[in-house]
């Protein structure tokens, strides 16, 4: 299959009163057509700042400072501004989180479906607004044709999801970004938008990045996972290999604490002591390190480097580096 | 819709009852006896009685009220003490000047404030934004009349490029060529403090609406730029835009009295100033009026605007006749 | 009464722990103010209109020792550019030194300024404290009325009110406050209904405390800092239309000075000695800024959202 989007050690970062804000530091990863990246981490790990870097949507005072973003073979951070236009909404097409404020109050949904449409596929606006039309059919809503000239204020949290949905896929793009697309909705929409999104993403076969912070949402979603900390990547893989075989110890943390049927009535919720840093002018090292129960010296002295595990995932983790080449040192 | 005007014009009519109550009030409250402010203080006694008589001023306050809110519905303003013309003969034709002094100074406020807003707002602390900032600060800071002051004597006295007071020449005057010579400098004395104060509103208002996540979702569907700015945040930025634009409209419909006053437009601001100087309280009274009706009809027309922008509003209504 | 000889320690524990929660509320008060100044400070070109400010109130207060010459004096050639010799910044229109009359105007000016907007705030507080927090037909009356004030452009209001009393100082010190008393009084409102609608109101409620108590204590404080900048940033503003009545004649009568007057006198000699017109008019400017510095440094300040840049 072919490879979508390829981002390589992507740095954004934010320059603040108080210090340099290193939101995304070092993430690279690949996407296919037809495949579904989850990127998983806590509030403030740089998920949404990372979607953001790829559309190229980042403001002053935010700047992608280096890596690379490769969409197809065109190098989206050479791309002029008009140009980058021309992609966004057509070729590559983002999904935000809050619903409930997402969608521009004074003008009715329609006139947003086609607005998507008219800018970058050159149709009439007749021909735009029948599209539309099966656009909101396609995403569930009822009675589309008199829906369309409903304003915003109308439909409920779920259906304005829908509808932004419909508009990120109004132009068949091959890339979808969805950022936690489910969170501000209640739980019973949240499994229905999530349906929606993947029988979307299957009918166009394009690929998608989908953002989250709910381990459920990747179970049932994510062919790759990339799990992110502080800004920085910390294990990449296939779904399957993270979950049954975590190796960084935030990964095998966060998989920990979920609370599973087997576990005993009376045993203490588990999570990892601590708060996430903030990376505003981050001392070199791994950022877990305060947490890890596992840290050795070196942790706290050289960023760690991408390691590929015998069980499949890289992790970024000097511990289960060392470990493995230890191991392999032994059975030689 | 319609619903909406009409509640709204019922709120206004105890309003226009306050209004013209505080108007009629003026009279009562002035030092002095209240025939001296009709008559002016040279009357003799018996003219006072008369006075009394006709005008019912020995009748309970709240009759003498009736009688004069009926006489001024009927558009009889009393007679003015200065120069013995009826007032509304006085203040009508000069309101029309000053309507044209404020509607022009307003139109140049809007259009300033507009441009200047939006493009500040769409670089934020880039150069131009600071020196809007630095800019509108001086301008708001400066008083009307010593800004008039300043341009006559740049203008008319030193450059000799305008004319410096007076609405046309005096002879041969009066072609619309004219007017608008002598408009110039009135315009921009009585447009600067808008003008700022304006830039400064909407400015605010454009930054607080490309903050919104709307904005961003449109830029994730790839509207150019331009067009997110005109069509997406202008149409947000409306109703508090549209409410100071109304408010300094009405604000130069009173205020505009300064520049009247320094340039010599004949307006109803230098009739007012005139009235005042003379104690002259029916030409007081009638003018105060007519500008406060006006500001209160220029709101008005605001909410209605603000209210037919906003879909919700505007929406809910059409439901409920349905 | 003989009771209080009966007190045992209980009541008596009662007591000090009043005391001593009045010592931790002003301890609680100094606490905020001193994080309020630390912010203000921050912002240097406030700071650098309040410094100004304090010396310009200062030379005010000091006019009568230090003005070179009695404001009604005639000391120089009508109209005598500035620099010329004894009149630094020149001479009006009837020979008075132009940087005495500053001095002793200012005072006016500046009064002008200050008084009504403090009167017209401490009238506010109580008005808008009550219409807020009462609420009710109170409220209805209350707003209906002002919304008559608000008929009127609040220059325009200033103007005629003043125009129908015998001109003076007093007269526009009071006609400022009337015109100013809805304006504040419509903030003070706003903040206290939705202050009054806070959770601790209503547990101060439930815990017994009647509606003085609530208001002076609970409501007041919260609703104060808005109205404060508020206020800051009007005295320069209502000193601007003070000097706006004293232009129009309806202030400081001749031969006394204040700022509005000296830019109306210099009219009559506008071309020939345009400093006398200048001068009071910057001196306007200036100082109308350095309150707006000082009010948008405040709001910053009392703001407890923080600045992004």
């Amino acid at each position: 299959m072919e490879t979508v989007l390829k981002v390589e050690k992507l740095e954004t970062q934010f320059k603040l009163r108080t210090g340099v804000l290193k939101a995304v530091d070092g993430i690279s990863f690949e996407v296919e057509a037809g495949r579904v990246l989850c990127i998983v981490g806590e509030s403030g790990s740089g998920k949404s700042v990372t979607a953001q870097s790829i559309m190229r949507l980042i403001d002053p005072p935010g700047r992608i400072v280096a890596g690379k973003i490769w969409y197809r073979n065109l190098d989206l951070l050479a791309l002029s501004e008009s140009a980058m236009e021309k992609l966004r909404g057509d070729r590559i097409g983002m999904i935000f989180q809050d619903p409930m404020t997402s969608l521009n109050p004074v003008f009715t949904i329609g006139e947003q479906i086609v607005e998507t449409i008219v800018a970058h596929q050159g149709v009439k606006k007749k021909e735009a607004r029948a599209r539309a039309v099966e656009l909101l059919r396609l995403v569930g809503i009822a009675e589309p044709e008199r829906r369309l000239n409903d304003y915003p204020h109308q439909y409920s949290g779920g259906m304005r999801q829908r509808v932004l949905i419909a508009i990120a896929i109004a132009c068949e793009p091959d890339l979808l970004i969805a950022d936690e697309p489910t969170t501000a909705l209640d739980v019973t929409i949240q499994a229905q938008i999530l349906k929606l999104l993947a029988d979307v993403q299957k009918q166009l076969q394009s690929a998608m990045i989908l953002i989250t912070h709910d381990l459920g949402v990747v179970s049932a979603m994510a062919d790759e996972v990339l799990v992110m900390y502080a800004g920085r990547m910390v294990e990449y893989g296939d779904v399957a290999t993270i979950f049954r075989h975590p190796r960084h110890p935030y990964t095998v943390g966060l998989l920990d604490s979920i609370i599973k049927l087997s576990d005993n009535r009376d045993s203490e919720l588990r999570s990892i002591s601590g708060l996430p840093p903030v990376p505003i002018d981050p001392p070199p090292g791994c950022a877990f390190r305060d947490r890890c129960s596992r840290a050795i010296a070196i942790c706290g002295e050289q960023d760690p480097q991408p390691y590929n595990t015998k069980t499949g995932s890289i992790v970024l983790c000097h511990v289960i580096a060392q470990e493995e080449t230890d191991e392999r040192q032994v059975s030689a | 819709m319609t619903r909406f005007i009409f509640a709204r014009l019922l709120t206004i009519i105890p309003i226009m009852f306050g209004v013209s109550f505080f108007v009629f009030m003026l009279a009562h409250l002035a030092p002095g006896d209240v025939t001296t402010t009709l008559t002016g203080p040279y009357a003799t006694e018996e003219v006072r009685e008369q006075i009394r008589i006709k005008y019912g001023l020995n009748e309970p306050l709240m009759v003498q009220y009736g009688n004069w809110v009926g006489r001024i519905v009927q558009g009889e303003f009393g007679k003015s003490i200065a120069n013995r013309r009826m007032v509304a003969e006085l203040i009508f034709p000069k309101f029309a000047n000053t309507a044209i002094l404020a509607v022009t100074s307003a139109a140049l406020a809007y259009v300033i404030g507009l441009f200047v807003g939006v493009f500040a707002a769409s670089r934020p602390y880039s150069l131009f934004d600071r020196l809007a900032m630095a800019g509108t600060l001086m301008v708001g800071s400066i008083p009307p009349f010593w800004l008039g002051l300043l341009l006559v004597l740049l203008f008319s006295l030193t450059l000799r490029w305008l004319p410096a007071t007076g609405m046309t020449k005096i002879i041969d005057g009066g072609y619309p060529g004219d007017v608008i010579l002598h408009l110039i400098l009135p315009t921009i004395a009585a447009a600067a403090a808008p003008a700022a104060i304006i830039v400064r509103t909407v400015r605010a208002t454009m930054l607080e609406i490309l903050s919104q996540n709307y904005i961003k979702v449109a830029r994730a569907k790839g509207i150019r730029r331009n067009v997110i700015l005109r069509k997406h945040a202008l149409r947000n930025a409306l109703p508090p835009i549209a409410t100071i634009c109304g408010l300094q409209l009405g604000y130069l419909l009173g205020g505009v009295l300064f520049v009247e006053v320094i340039f010599a437009w004949p307006g109803i601001g230098s009739q007012l100033w005139a009235a005042i100087q003379a104690r002259d309280i029916p030409t007081i009274q009638g003018a105060s009026l007519i500008i406060a009706v006006a500001f209160v009809l220029v709101n008005l027309a605001v909410d209605v605007f603000n209210a037919y922008t906003d879909p919700k509003i505007r929406i809910s209504e059409g439901m409920r006749a349905r | 009464m003989s009771t209080s000889g009966s007190a045992g320690p209980g009541q008596d524990e009662r007591r000090r722990s009043a005391a001593e929660l009045r010592r931790e509320n002003l301890h609680i008060m100094m606490r905020t103010l001193t994080l309020a100044w630390h912010a203000f400070a921050k912002d240097r070109a406030a700071v650098g209109a309040l410094i100004f400010l304090v010396v310009v109130v200062l030379i005010s207060i000091l006019a009568p020792y230090i003005s070179p010459y009695d404001p009604t004096d005639a000391v120089a050639k009508r109209g005598a550019p500035p620099g010329t010799e004894g009149v630094i910044l020149g001479a009006d229109l009837d020979g008075r030194d132009i940087l005495s009359r500053l001095l002793w105007g200012g005072r006016i000016s500046i009064l002008i300024g200050f008084v009504p907007t403090v009167a017209a705030t401490a009238i506010a507080v109580f008005l808008g404290l009550v219409a807020g927090y009462i609420g009710g037909w109170i409220d209805q009356v209350i707003m209906r009325v002002l919304d008559i004030f608000f008929a009127f452009p609040l220059v325009l209001m200033a103007i005629v009110v003043a125009g129908i009393l015998e001109p003076g100082v007093a007269t526009v010190i009071i006609a400022i406050t009337i015109g100013l008393v809805p304006y504040i009084t419509r903030l003070v409102r706003t903040t206290t209904v939705s202050v009054k609608q806070q959770p601790y109101i209503e547990a101060a409620r439930a815990g017994g405390a009647g509606v003085p108590t609530i208001v002076t204590r609970y409501v007041l404080p919260n609703m104060l800092a808005p109205v404060i900048v508020y206020a800051t940033t009007l005295i320069g503003l209502m000193m601007v239309v003070g000097s706006g009545l004293s232009f129009l004649g309806l202030g400081v009568q001749p031969p006394d000075a204040d700022w509005g007057i000296m830019v109306s006198e210099g009219r009559a000699v506008l071309k020939k000695a345009p400093h006398a017109t200048a001068f009071p008019g910057l001196v306007i400017v200036v100082v109308s800024l350095a309150f707006s510095f000082v009010g948008d440094g405040l709001r910053d300040a009392l703001d407890p959202r923080a600045r992004v840049r």
